[in-house]
């Protein structure tokens, strides 16, 4: 018997695993090494004319220009402080807008309407008339940007209250939890995770919008800047403005993760 | 408290759930409702605790409720209804956070239920770290925390493995044998009806009626009891006889939706 069984013994081959792809540490770094150098090495060896692509070293160059002058502090500040208050200001009232459509059939029944026939038109074509009501200066840009930060945020909104189950509604409710409590104990940290998911799309939002509002008439600001580069036929210039602006993206979402990782540690 | 279901029917559009029911839940006994799923149980439930409106008949109750009693009519729910964002005795404080007692007092409570139920080790743990059986466990503190005078529990066991459901009931009988709280409880499981409760109310299906009142008289503690077998056995049979075809019809239907 057991002879038997040895000699027909085979191994079972093993046919799972894969399908887990996980991130090797350090190959991020390695791939942008190798991209600058690629890079480099081109522009050195002239494949790349300046005009058509600076080299790495020369966006550095310019970039520390900028530093030097002081015209990045300027530009970095005058476009922080109109994405902050535009999104700010978009999303506190897209928020309230939102959360009050998640809660009551009125709100709901009046909002949804409104919000389906603005939430397509495109923010910046409303820029020349808004510079017709608020002038050319800062107002015109932060309400470009609120109105564009704020019909995303009435959706995440009212879609996050929804996706509260409806159980734990109920569970307070038999419990004799009064309404407004319901509302600051429930609704709102359950929609919490459904809320910050938003505000990255709504912060990549604005900043498109604040570029293009800078774009279209501002004398300050990164989108200015790369504008006025352009005309110059600058690239150093301008490739630089662009890396102060993927910069500013990648802090921003950085925060957005600490803001995540602080209020949904439950999760 | 007594909790007297009089002329009770609801309609969903034009499915008749439940259709005349009369029952009479007695000061401190537990009540089984007992069905196969779909028959109407968590309708009838959410009717007698004042959580959902029946389309006919009233449901009213006689007696006081015990002292202490923030919250009459409390429910321990199939599927826990945690909130994943508090801790267990964030859970369990809930319950108590609207209600004018003293931070001592509502501290006292809540450590006395969490003792009760089995948590003081988890008081800190957030519920998706907890397994099945100490989630509801939580729901379980979470109402007695409240000096319930009627109890509900829905399928409060239907969600967890055979083990831990037997460790549950154990506790549950442990925990009634001391309270005494005047309970009604639903299940589709015959075991757990027979160990559970003092009276059985079989229910019927489409529309859902009570069929009969089938009375377990053994005490709660000694259910498992070998000199009891017999007499559970033939109540078993007795019951099984009455749900059998339903259970069949229940089990073949297709769902739309
Ligand atoms: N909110 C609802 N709307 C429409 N039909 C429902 C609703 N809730 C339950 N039903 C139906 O009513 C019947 C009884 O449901 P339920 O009380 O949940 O039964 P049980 O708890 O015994 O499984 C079922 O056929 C179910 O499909
Ligand atoms: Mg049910």
């Amino acid at each position: 018997m057991a002879e038997r069984s040895m000699a027909a013994a085979e191994l079972v081959r093993f046919r799972g695993g894969g399908f887990e792809p996980g991130l090797r540490r350090g190959a991020a770094w390695l791939v942008l090494a190798l991209i600058l150098a690629a890079w480099q090495a081109a522009s050195s060896s002239g494949l790349l004319p300046a005009l058509v692509m600076p080299s790495p070293l020369q966006v550095l160059h310019a970039f520390a220009d900028m530093w030097r002058s002081g015209r990045l502090t300027i530009d970095l500040e005058a476009s922080l402080s109109r994405v902050a208050w535009g999104w700010t200001i978009g999303t506190a009232a897209g928020l309230a807008a939102g959360i009050a459509m998640g809660i009551w059939s009125s709100a709901r029944s009046v909002g949804i309407p409104v919000v389906s026939a603005l939430f397509p038109i495109p923010k910046i074509a409303l820029l020349p008339l808004l510079i017709l009501w608020f002038g050319i200066g800062e107002p015109s840009k932060v309400a470009t940007i609120a109105l564009g930060v704020f019909f995303p945020t009435v959706i995440t909104g009212y879609s996050s209250v929804d996706a509260v189950p409806r159980n734990l509604i109920r569970m307070a409710q038999s419990f004799n939890v009064p309404r407004h409590a319901i509302i600051r104990k429930i609704l709102l940290p359950g929609a919490m995770p459904g809320i910050l998911a938003g505000f990255r799309i709504s912060s990549s939002i604005a900043l498109i919008l604040l570029v293009a509002a800078e774009m279209i008439g501002a004398e300050h600001g990164v989108g200015a800047f790369i504008l006025q580069a352009g005309n110059l036929m600058q690239t150093d210039q301008l490739v630089a403005g662009v890396v102060v602006l993927s910069v500013l993206g990648l802090a921003i979402s950085y925060l957005l993760g600490r803001l995540e990782r602080a209020l949904l540690r439950w999760g | 408290m007594e909790l007297l279901v009089e002329g009770v029917s609801h309609r969903y559009g034009n499915l008749q759930a439940l259709e005349g029911i009369e029952l009479a839940v007695r000061e401190g006994e537990t009540l089984a409702l007992l069905g196969p799923s779909g028959c109407g149980k968590s309708t009838l439930l959410g009717i007698m605790g004042g959580l959902l409106a029946p389309s006919a008949g009233r449901v009213r109750v006689r007696g006081a409720a015990p002292p202490g009693s923030l919250n009459h009519f409390t429910y321990v729910f199939q599927d826990f209804a945690l909130l994943p964002w508090r801790t267990v005795a964030g859970n369990v404080a809930l319950a108590l956070e609207h209600h004018p007692l003293g931070a001592a007092e509502r501290a006292r409570r809540i450590e006395e239920a969490l003792r009760l139920t089995g948590l003081e080790e988890f008081a800190r743990a957030y519920p998706k770290q907890l397994s099945g059986g100490m989630r509801q466990r939580v729901g379980i503190a979470r109402a007695t925390a409240v000096r319930p005078a009627v109890l509900f529990l829905d399928e409060p066991l239907s969600s967890l493995d055979a083990q831990t459901r037997e460790l549950l009931m154990e506790d549950l009988v442990k925990i009634w044998g001391r309270e005494r709280t005047t309970s009604v409880y639903v299940t589709h499981n015959l075991f757990e009806a027979l160990r559970m409760a003092d009276r059985i109310a079989v229910l019927s299906r489409r529309p859902g009626r009570v069929k009969e009142i089938v009375a377990v008289d053994i005490p709660l503690a000694e259910r498992g009891a070998p000199e009891h077998a017999a007499t559970i056995t033939a109540l078993h049979n007795r019951i099984w006889e009455l749900i059998r075809d339903e259970v069949q019809v229940a089990d073949r239907e297709v769902h739309d939706g």
